[in-house]
């Protein structure tokens, strides 16, 4: 493994930023630290950079343990929220700032600045100023001032939470493609999670100092493997007593289920005729109708249970007050601990019925 | 001509945003309030340009600014020599800063008039114990300046710096100091500002040439006159050297933040 932490604690004050973290990154992947604010994924950013120093546990990069290297001798790019780039040096010095420490001469730092402007997508704004560039452009000339020394690790905290929605979304896919053709080793802070799923090859989720899960990010999206992962990725809804649910036993130990839009089909008849699985469908009154461009996000009450699913553009129009029909696939019960998918029984006997 | 200011300034707010019409008001003011008192209370501005005339011919108005300005640049430049550097250190070692913090705060509210008598026996009646009075009264504005504006360079241009391989030193002098720029700017500007307030007071009590000199012992001629063409004269030498430093701040100055 490229990057490894070992049981790394790191409080502040009463506060616990890192409980117990370990995990590890193979070298050339682009990991995304996911998860709500306070959840640690910023300490852990910066202890693997030197920034801060953790409690306990070990830290090693490239098969070394870094624990009692400063920050200025782990050779690592940082990528800043704030940018941080120097507001009283041009383009050019900001850039060639890591490479006059590394004491190159000015021949080599001249091409150095020139490719990685280039790379950037930002050519000849090397005599420009940080306060005459848009926040995009910023956030590139940081990345090119962290790219200049070589570093073998990259690391971004929320590079793009500054930035507009849709620069933001420009700056991702930019990345995503610069990383991939510079095969450098990258981390990335977000508590976004479609920026997470959209640019990471594998998802580190954080909550309350604690890692929950590691994967790929249809891995944790079909899998959750613990509650919080459940409830934070996808558009997700809490529902209690889901074994009053038709197709669905209650599970020993779990109370709870989560629901996700995907997982439900909303259907307004207008017909008497026979419809699949309709018997095993639930009775609802729609609450809300929204526009969501491609489709309608339609909330429904169940029986004092409400989910949220999507309903097709061309269909029956929906209003609020409509009685549908709601048709659930399938959920995840979860406990303190643990989840489990369980699918609706018809779907089973069906299944049944046609093999 | 209502909707037509509000898209780009009309005549009316350029003439207000000049200042000339302030300079107007208070002539006018002064004019008329003049009228009511004779000349030995309240000169009128035409009677004041002839005491300055008078005074610029028989040259004692030139000798008196030469020496006021000789003075306080020395003074000031000391302050700035000195409070500069010490400000930067003092600023960028913490655990110092906590020491000098308390001495700042108490001798912030000793005014350098309040020590013009111990200077005089600490430096004797000449020059040396007005600049030492200069220095000293420039000498906070500057030094606080300095150390606010390093300890608050922002952590993250220096944790940027680090992250690249910069060492201490370095960071030092290519973060900190930069950084501190334009607050090193501001308090050398009150540092003026405060140099010149303290040389009248200072030549006021003792010695014989200098502006304080020529506006205290126009009470002993009863030249009221000579008062307001020394005031007049202060007046326009802090505008003028304000402005100066202000011009070349924005102009070698802007990427500092010096605005």
């Amino acid at each position: 493994m490229y990057i490894e932490l070992r049981h790394i604690h790191k409080s502040f004050g009463d506060f616990k930023a890192s409980d117990d973290v370990s995990f590890s990154i193979e070298k050339g992947k682009l990991i995304g630290l996911l998860g709500p604010s306070g959840s640690g994924k910023t300490t852990i950013l910066r202890m693997l950079a030197g920034l801060e120093h953790q409690d306990s546990g070990d830290i090693y990069i490239d098969g070394k343990l870094v624990n009692d290297l400063p920050s200025n001798e782990r050779g690592i790019g940082f990528v800043f929220q704030s940018y941080a780039l120097f507001p009283y040096l041009n383009v050019y010095q900001n850039i060639a700032y890591g490479l006059n420490i590394q004491k190159k001469d000015k021949a080599f730092i001249q091409n150095r600045v020139r490719e990685l402007l280039d790379l950037v997508g930002l050519p000849g704004l090397e005599k420009r100023y940080p306060d005459q560039l848009s926040g995009g452009q910023r956030q590139r000339i940081a990345l090119a001032r962290a790219l200049a020394p070589n570093p073998e690790l990259l690391l971004l905290d929320e590079p793009f939470a500054a930035i507009d929605a849709k620069v933001r979304k420009e700056l991702r896919t930019w990345l995503r493609q610069t990383i991939d053709k510079i095969g450098i080793t990258s981390i990335f802070v977000t508590h976004d999670q479609d920026e997470a799923i959209e640019v990471a090859d594998e998802i580190v989720i954080t909550n309350q100092g604690r890692v929950e899960q590691v994967g790929d990010p249809a891995q944790i999206y079909l899998h959750p493997k613990t509650p919080f992962v459940a409830q934070f990725i996808g558009q997700s809804d809490v529902i209690t007593h889901y074994s009053r649910l038709r197709g669905f036993e209650h599970v020993k130990g779990k109370h709870n289920a989560v629901i996700r839009p995907e997982f439900i089909e909303i259907h307004k008849f207008t017909d008497d005729g026979h419809h699949d699985f309709e018997s095993s469908m639930e009775d609802g009154t729609v609450t809300e109708v929204c526009f969501r461009g491609s489709s309608y996000e339609v909330r429904v009450d169940i029986g004092g249970m409400t989910v949220t699913g999507r309903y097709p553009l061309g269909g029956q129009a929906l209003r609020r007050g409509d009685q549908v029909k709601v048709f659930i696939r399938q959920l995840y019960t979860f406990d303190e601990t643990s989840t489990e998918i369980i699918t609706n029984k018809a779907l089973d006997q069906s299944d049944l019925y046609y093999i | 001509m209502d909707t037509n200011t509000k898209q780009h300034p009309g005549a009316v707010e350029k003439v207000l945003r000049s200042g000339i019409l302030s300079w107007i008001l208070i002539l006018t003011i002064w004019g008329l309030g003049s009228l009511a008192y004779d000349e030995y209370f309240l000169p009128s501005p035409k009677e004041t340009l002839d005491s300055m005339w008078t005074l610029i011919q028989n040259g004692t108005l030139w000798a008196d600014i030469a020496a006021s300005v000789w003075r306080f640049i020395r003074g000031w430049a000391l302050a700035v020599v000195v409070g500069v550097p010490l400000g930067l250190v003092v600023g960028s070692f913490t655990p110092v800063r906590w020491l000098v913090e308390p001495i700042l705060s108490f001798f912030r509210f000793v005014p350098a008039i309040a020590l013009t008598t111990l200077f005089l026996m600490w430096f004797g009646v000449g020059d040396q114990s007005k600049i030492a009075l200069i220095f000293y009264a420039s000498f906070f504005p500057i030094f606080v300046n300095t150390i606010a504006g390093v300890a608050s360079t922002d952590a993250s241009l220096i944790e940027a710096a680090s992250c690249m391989g910069a060492k201490k030193a370095r960071i030092f002098f290519t973060v900190m100091v930069p950084s501190a720029v334009s607050n090193i700017y501001t308090g050398i500007r009150l540092g003026l500002g405060s140099a010149i307030i303290c040389i009248v007071a200072a030549e006021m009590l003792v010695g014989n040439d200098g502006l304080g000199y020529l506006i205290n012992s126009s009470k002993l001629y009863f030249k009221t006159g000579w008062a307001f063409a020394g005031i007049l004269s202060l007046a326009v030498i802090g505008f003028a050297a304000d402005r100066l430093l202000q011009f070349i701040g924005k102009r070698t100055l802007k990427h500092f933040g010096v605005r």
